[in-house]
């Protein structure tokens, strides 16, 4: 870990605490502690985290430990990503060229309220009304099906989960898996008061569940003229698209509709259909833990006879560049969106993943969303804290982003953007512990105050509570008693002077 | 690269990304994060300068493809992809061992395909066997790609009835069928997986997707040991579908679930020399 304030500005950069309009459906989230504070007295929903995430962290590093080269395809893929994102117009403008080539339409959105714009015009000159939509973070960020929605377009979510969470009128609360949150029995009920052609007698069975999504789905399915994806992977070389999935909605919405409208992270570019190699074999098992994941789509703009004859690549900044600016934050661009962060982080197991306030959870998303969003709202100011540092993210990360430092990073930005504010009892405290460890008499002095005070508030060994302001300390942990001589004072006393 | 170049204001969000993106980039020189190489202030500012110079150049590019500046700017791009480590295995396994094939099978077994090993010079009374095993469960015709070897079906019951795909069969058609018989381009073995690039016996992509049960005939020698043998073999202008076993979902409490919108059975008939 760096130190923090590496990362000052660069000359030349674009602000980076530029307000954006994205994620327009969390905007007001109160802070990550208040949020978390509800989610950590749920029992049912810490029982619901703690077995799937246990569950799905056994089994990836069992996935991950069958590859000898892990670490080696992990540093490639650190390497790909970082040289792709040092020329980043380059590629972008390769991939332009190669869509645009092979009969696809490429638009560029500075902002999520460009990106929805640019989708609903697509699909109202595609004479629909209504689109199919894999799971894609990019439209999540985008706040796309509530954009379309006040325009008269439904969107409607085709992943098992993102269908629960959409029929439960929730909120995804994981990268892979939004409704991670909920349990068997818990979606049996939403689908049994929600879903109008759920079979008589359905029952918890994941199995059963899943078949009722699969009749409920088929229709819309064959019937759909506009469906609207995101991508894993863009390649610059050739202008393909990937789609990695596992249930065949995203086969279904990227090959039955006449129209395909796919919204792309800037980042999500790969310079060469060669590195595939490297993220095919990286992403199922960080993901899933499976070698490779059921299905896997790829499609060069039109193939005439074969699946959409209208194709649109709408490419999405929404804050990505004022991360790319920051030069300890634009290794969080690096991320493909795994989730293996987040099923290892002792914070999100506990809190799961409302709490953060943005699409993006877990450890990734407390330094994705600041670094998109920029540090203002209070949400996106205490993201960088809502870490223990333990570092497991970065340890399982496969593209070996260093969320630890990019938290630390981030949490002196938050610092600086509040220095001009008005009083803060925890800037005073450390302003006048500064003082008081630069001058040994009035270290002395302040040691032979706290041993007595020690004495005064502490019981067997422990402070339980203080006064208001450090009340604040005390509130969520004890304080260990102060000894009742300094190192110091004893020294003096036993053979400092004698000698 | 044309469709900037007629009259009236250029697309402004491309322009200001791009810029973005140039300014956070020579940012990025400067402080020596970029693996450019230009570590002292001189360099960053020609770093800085000829992204600026680029900008300039990729507008003002014909429509014959890239202006000099351009290629330029991408040659310097090129030769740093070049130099990037990739120091992980080609392969994971000895393709000489001879024991691909049998690899193959048993990992797209571990995800619920139902696996046979057959001879190459006898498809035809497997695939016979296997189609009429599916019929007595399933009523429907099944639905056969153009430029499906016609060996392998020339010991059918002439109870079975076939479809064909031309003309191209509506969605709501290809959902009546009882199944769909392919060929596939390629497969790997490390992962257990089998790839379609939808060429002559594999048909459009809807013809495998909307059936809900998929016989797929794999010659061993279409198997190689890992991804990037695999992939180093596939045309990237092609469409794709990579298939791991039968559709599934780990999206409840992230334990996996054979069947939801892909085709629920996924037969496979592993077809050796020997």
């Amino acid at each position: 870990m760096t130190a923090p304030g590496v990362g000052a500005p660069p000359p030349g950069a674009l602000p980076a605490s530029a307000p954006h309009p994205g994620m327009p459906t969390y905007l007001g989230m109160p802070s990550f502690p208040v949020a978390a504070k509800a989610a950590v007295a749920d029992s049912q929903l810490r029982a619901n985290l703690a077995h799937a995430t246990r569950t799905i962290r056994a089994k990836r590093a069992v996935a991950v430990a069958e590859l000898a080269d892990w670490e080696q395809l992990r540093q490639a893929a650190k390497a790909i990503k970082d040289h792709t994102l040092a020329h980043l117009d380059t590629y972008l403008l390769q991939l332009e060229a190669n869509v645009t080539r092979a009969g696809g339409q490429v638009h560029w959105a500075a902002d999520a309220d460009e990106a929805n714009a640019i989708v609903a015009s697509l699909v109202r000159s595609a004479g629909a009304d209504g689109v199919v939509k894999v799971k894609s973070m990019a439209t999540q960020e985008t706040g796309l099906n509530e954009a379309l929605a006040a325009d008269g377009i439904g969107a409607l979510e085709t992943d098992l989960a993102e269908l629960i969470v959409q029929l439960g009128h929730d909120r995804p609360s994981h990268i892979l898996v939004p409704a991670i949150h909920k349990n068997r029995a818990e979606i049996r009920e939403i689908f049994r008061t929600q879903m109008p052609d759920a079979p008589a007698g359905l029952t918890d069975d994941p199995a059963a569940l899943a078949a009722a999504a699969r009749t409920h789905l088929r229709q819309a399915f064959l019937s759909a003229s506009v469906g609207v994806s995101g991508a894993n992977f863009a390649i610059a070389e050739t202008g393909s698209l990937v789609v990695v999935e596992s249930e065949g909605n995203g086969r279904m919405c990227v090959t039955l509709p006449r129209t395909l409208i796919s919204v792309v992270g800037i980042e999500k570019i790969l310079p060469s259909w060669r590195d595939l190699e490297v993220f095919l074999a990286l992403l199922p098992r960080s993901s899933t833990a499976e070698r490779m994941n059921p299905y896997t789509s790829t499609w060069t703009g039109i193939t005439p006879g074969d699946g959409p004859q209208d194709f649109h690549l709408v490419l999405l900044d929404n804050g990505r560049t004022s991360a790319l600016a920051d030069q300890t934050g634009r290794q969080a661009l690096r991320c493909i969106r795994c989730s293996a962060c987040l099923n290892v982080c002792p914070v999100y197991e506990r809190t799961g993943g409302h709490a953060y306030g943005s699409p993006y959870p877990g450890p990734i998303g407390a330094i994705i969303s600041p670094l998109l969003r920029g540090v203002t709202s209070p949400i996106d100011a205490s993201l960088p804290y809502a870490s223990t540092l333990c570092g497991a993210c970065y340890e399982v990360c496969p593209v070996a982003i260093n969320i630890p430092e990019a938290l630390v990073h981030l949490r002196a930005k938050v610092v600086d953007a509040k220095r001009e504010k008005t009083f803060s009892p925890e800037r005073t405290i450390f302003q006048l512990s500064g003082r008081v460890l630069r001058s040994p008499r009035l270290l002395a002095a302040a040691q032979r105050a706290s041993s007595l005070s020690g004495k005064l508030v502490a019981r067997s060994g422990r402070i339980r509570r203080l006064p208001p302001p450090l009340n604040r300390w005390t509130e969520t942990r004890d304080a260990p008693a102060p000894p009742p001589e300094s190192f110091r004072a004893w020294w003096a006393r036993t053979r400092g002077t004698g000698r | 690269m044309g469709q900037d170049q007629g009259d009236g204001p250029v697309s402004t969000s491309r322009d200001q990304i791009l810029a973005r993106i140039r300014a956070a980039n020579s940012g990025a020189a400067n402080s020596g994060a970029a693996n450019s190489g230009a570590a002292n202030s001189g360099a960053a500012n020609s770093a800085a300068n000829s992204a600026a110079n680029s900008a300039a150049n990729w507008a003002a590019g014909g429509a014959d493809g890239r202006s000099a500046g351009q290629a330029e700017y991408a040659a310097a791009a090129d030769a740093a992809y070049a130099a990037l480590p990739r120091e992980y295995l080609r392969a994971h396994h000895d393709p000489a061992s001879g024991g691909i094939a049998d690899l193959f099978a048993e990992r797209i077994a571990d995800y619920r395909a139902v696996v046979e090993r057959v001879p190459e010079s006898g498809l035809a009374a497997p695939v016979a066997r296997v189609l009429a095993e599916r019929a007595a469960v399933t009523p429907g015709p099944f639905v056969v790609p153009d430029g499906l070897p016609p060996g392998w079906l020339a010991a059918l019951s002439p109870a079975i009835e076939l479809a064909r795909d031309t003309p191209p069969l509506p969605a709501a058609e290809l959902d009546r069928m009882a199944g769909v018989i392919t060929g596939c381009a390629v497969a790997i073995a490390e992962t257990g997986t089998i790839i379609l690039d939808h060429g002559p016996g594999q048909g459009r992509r809807a013809l495998t997707l909307v059936p809900d049960f998929h016989l797929v005939i794999v010659r061993a020698s279409q198997v190689y040991a890992d991804l990037a043998d695999a992939f180093a073999r596939l045309d990237p202008s092609r469409p794709h579908t990579l298939i791991s076993g039968p559709s599934a979902t780990s999206d409840i409490e992230l334990i996996r679930v054979e069947g939801v919108h892909g085709p629920r059975t996924l037969h496979v008939l592993l077809a050796l020399r020997h």
